[in-house]
């Protein structure tokens, strides 16, 4: 997987479509009203979500959300206190983990040290009693699905991480599971053996079509690996969508500033319209109208949040009806190569995070510190944040 | 601060010389050819002869061996059983009494587990008329129960430096519970089951205390021949018999330390 070809293979989810919004699809995962409490804490409150075949679904929260509690009681290691979990319409809720057809990939990776690398992909092979020449033939199938057919031998204190790694991935895919779950599965590596193996990990899953479920607290890992994200908060989901769904239509602060940066003004409902909100935002009193898909009534409290990105920066006002503008100067500025980041302060005090990219090509700065300059967003970018 | 290296290298030699003089210079007149221990008298085997010919002292090795052996086994069991319960059953009433209690025959007085050990096996031979008497058996079952608290230690250490998932992973596998302890818990707790068996086998050996609470008459390990011996006087066939202890231990770690460095050369080769 390491060569560069298949990176370069166009990303292509092995889950056709959309099947969450299709009501002719029946889920593969089910977790219904599940719930897991502990002598003094609720670990996962009252749950439910429905997985389909294929997809690679990615839990995302904070340490001590329940994302990992969760996914223990999808592996069979912890009972739920109250509620039920089927897998293809089977109910797995009171399997025993050896009979379940999940495997897990541990965030420790878990390979056992006293066994080859073959010896690892071949243990839960054995234990089903396949025929010897069958194991030998998987095992074979796995190492090179992996690429490490010239690492059978070795023992995992004679690999590297991202080795072990990989001889986790195939020990818990050897088996063929109808669900592989993975456990912080990139968090051990650096950073730029974690973006190689992110693309491995989705073309892997593009090739078997097996619905894999990732529990992480990296909200880029999430982003580029899932077809769906749940954003998980104190034992409950908070939101669940696709990537662009949870980054362009948070629907709260949490969520919002969990997936990069957000500018956030206090504003007030003055009105409702078709399929928008009319608000005032507190500090500047500049009308905006936003677009939202249910009403709010009048004279509540929410919030505006604007992406540093779709924030443009420009030193002569734009033209146009649809633009919220307002001014300000530049107090700090930081230039990344590809992109420059500045930090505006607004004529009303506060301070404005703008991203801009940098099209020209140009070793002065467009703008320096101090620079009188002009903020300005399309209306349609603006997320009305409630909470 | 910087200590000058002559210093360092002299204390070296002293701390080396105050631990290995004395066993040289009992190896050196293990060879005297002299019945007064501290007067040099020539060169001679004929001690260890002796002690070759002497039935007491052969009997009594035969015996602490064997002793040995089967208690550090027991114990061996018997201790990784119970590093395996205080590791495993999480958090259950009363588990740090228990694992006080486990680990409290490390900090007991010899004497005391000895005169302890002895009263019991008196009441139960009054009680149920067994032990009929007090010789290998009682010391064996005495040896155990105290060397057990130690490969319980040992193996109860092994197992909290273990990474859990290891065994949930297995089970993850298809691996059921009997499976995931066979393949996965027992290999890997294998040299702390082994160290602690050395252990074992070691303090059994060296005991002296509690043997002579628990033993009988006809029933002397070589400890208790040795220092009976002693009290009248150290003759040479003593230092010959600790001579050939040395030879036999010092062969024993140089074995292990081999097999060691084999076996780390194997894995980074």
């Amino acid at each position: 997987m390491t060569d560069t070809d298949k990176n370069n293979e166009p990303i292509s989810q092995s889950c056709q479509g959309t099947p969450w919004k299709d009501e002719t699809q029946t889920p593969f995962i089910k977790i219904i009203e599940v719930s897991k409490r502990f002598e003094d804490a609720t670990a996962v409150d009252n749950v439910s979500l429905d997985i389909y075949r294929g997809e690679l679904f990615t839990i995302l929260g904070g340490s001590g959300c329940g994302k990992s509690t969760l996914l223990r009681m999808l592996a069979g290691f912890e009972p739920p206190t109250s509620g039920r979990i089927f897998i293809d319409d089977v109910d797995i809720t009171d399997m025993p983990p050896y009979e379940r057809p999940i495997n897990m990939m541990f965030q420790s990776y878990a390979v056992f040290p006293h066994m080859s690398v073959a010896q690892n992909i071949a243990y839960g092979l054995k234990k089903e009693k396949l025929a010897k020449a069958e194991i030998k033939e998987r095992v074979e199938e796995m190492l090179e699905l992996v690429q490490l057919t010239d690492f059978a031998k070795r023992k995992p204190d004679q690999l590297s991480g991202g080795q072990r790694q990989r001889v986790a991935l195939a020990r818990a895919l050897a088996k063929r599971p109808k669900v592989l779950l993975l456990d912080e599965p990139l968090a051990a590596l650096d950073k730029k053996l974690r973006e190689q193996t992110q693309f491995e990990l989705m073309n892997l899953q593009d090739r078997l079509g097996t619905t894999f479920v990732v529990v992480t607290h990296d909200q880029e890992e999430a982003m580029t690996l899932a077809t769906r994200i749940a954003v998980m908060k104190e034992g409950s989901f908070i939101q669940t969508g696709t990537p662009g769904e949870v980054y362009e239509f948070p629907c709260n602060h949490y969520v919002a500033d969990f997936f990069g940066n957000i500018n956030v003004f206090d504003a007030t409902v003055i009105g409702n319209g078709e399929g928008t909100v009319e608000v005032e935002l507190d500090t500047s009193g500049t009308r905006i109208i936003a677009p939202h898909h249910e009403a709010i009534s009048e004279g509540s409290r929410i919030q505006i949040g604007v992406r540093p990105e779709k924030l443009l920066i420009s030193t002569e006002a734009p033209t146009g009806e649809q633009y919220t503008i307002t001014r300000g100067v530049v107090e700090d500025l930081a230039y990344y190569g590809n992109r420059c980041v500045y930090r505006v302060r607004s004529h009303t005090g506060r301070i404005i995070q703008v991203s801009a990219q940098n099209y020209q090509r140009s070793a002065e700065l467009l703008l320096e510190w101090d620079d009188e300059v002009y903020l300005s967003w399309d209306t349609q970018c603006s997320v009305v944040l409630s909470e | 601060m910087k200590r000058s290296p002559t210093f360092l290298y002299s204390m070296l030699a002293f701390g080396f010389a105050f631990l290995y003089i004395p066993i040289f210079v009992m190896m050196l007149y293990s060879f005297n050819d002299s019945r007064l221990v501290t007067v040099w008298g020539g060169f001679t085997t004929r001690w260890y002869t002796a002690l070759l010919e002497n039935e007491q002292i052969l009997e009594a090795a035969l015996l602490s061996l064997e002793i040995a052996v089967t208690s550090a086994t027991l114990a061996t069991v018997l201790g990784t059983l119970a590093g395996l319960a205080m590791n495993r059953m999480g958090q259950f009433r009363g588990r740090t009494v228990f694992s006080g209690m486990i680990a409290a025959p490390l900090v007991m007085p010899e004497v005391i587990t000895g005169l302890s050990l002895l009263l019991l096996f008196i009441s139960l031979q009054e009680l149920t008329g067994w032990p009929a008497s007090r010789g290998a058996n009682t010391v064996t079952i005495a040896h155990t129960t105290f060397a057990m608290a130690y490969v319980a230690v040992v193996v109860q250490s092994r197992l909290a430096s273990m990474d859990q998932s290891l065994e949930e992973a297995a089970m993850d596998l298809g691996g059921r519970p009997f499976n995931v302890t066979w393949d996965i818990t027992l290999p890997l707790i294998i040299p702390a089951m082994a160290s602690g068996w050395l252990l074992a086998f070691t303090l059994s050996l060296d005991d002296l205390v509690i043997a002579s609470f628990t033993s009988g008459a006809g029933a002397s390990t070589l400890p208790m021949v040795i220092f009976s011996k002693v009290k009248l006087g150290v003759t040479p066939e003593v230092n010959a018999l600790a001579t050939l202890v040395i030879a036999i231990v010092s062969l024993g770690v140089l074995i292990a330390g081999w097999n060691i460095l084999k076996k780390q050369r194997s894995a980074h080769g």
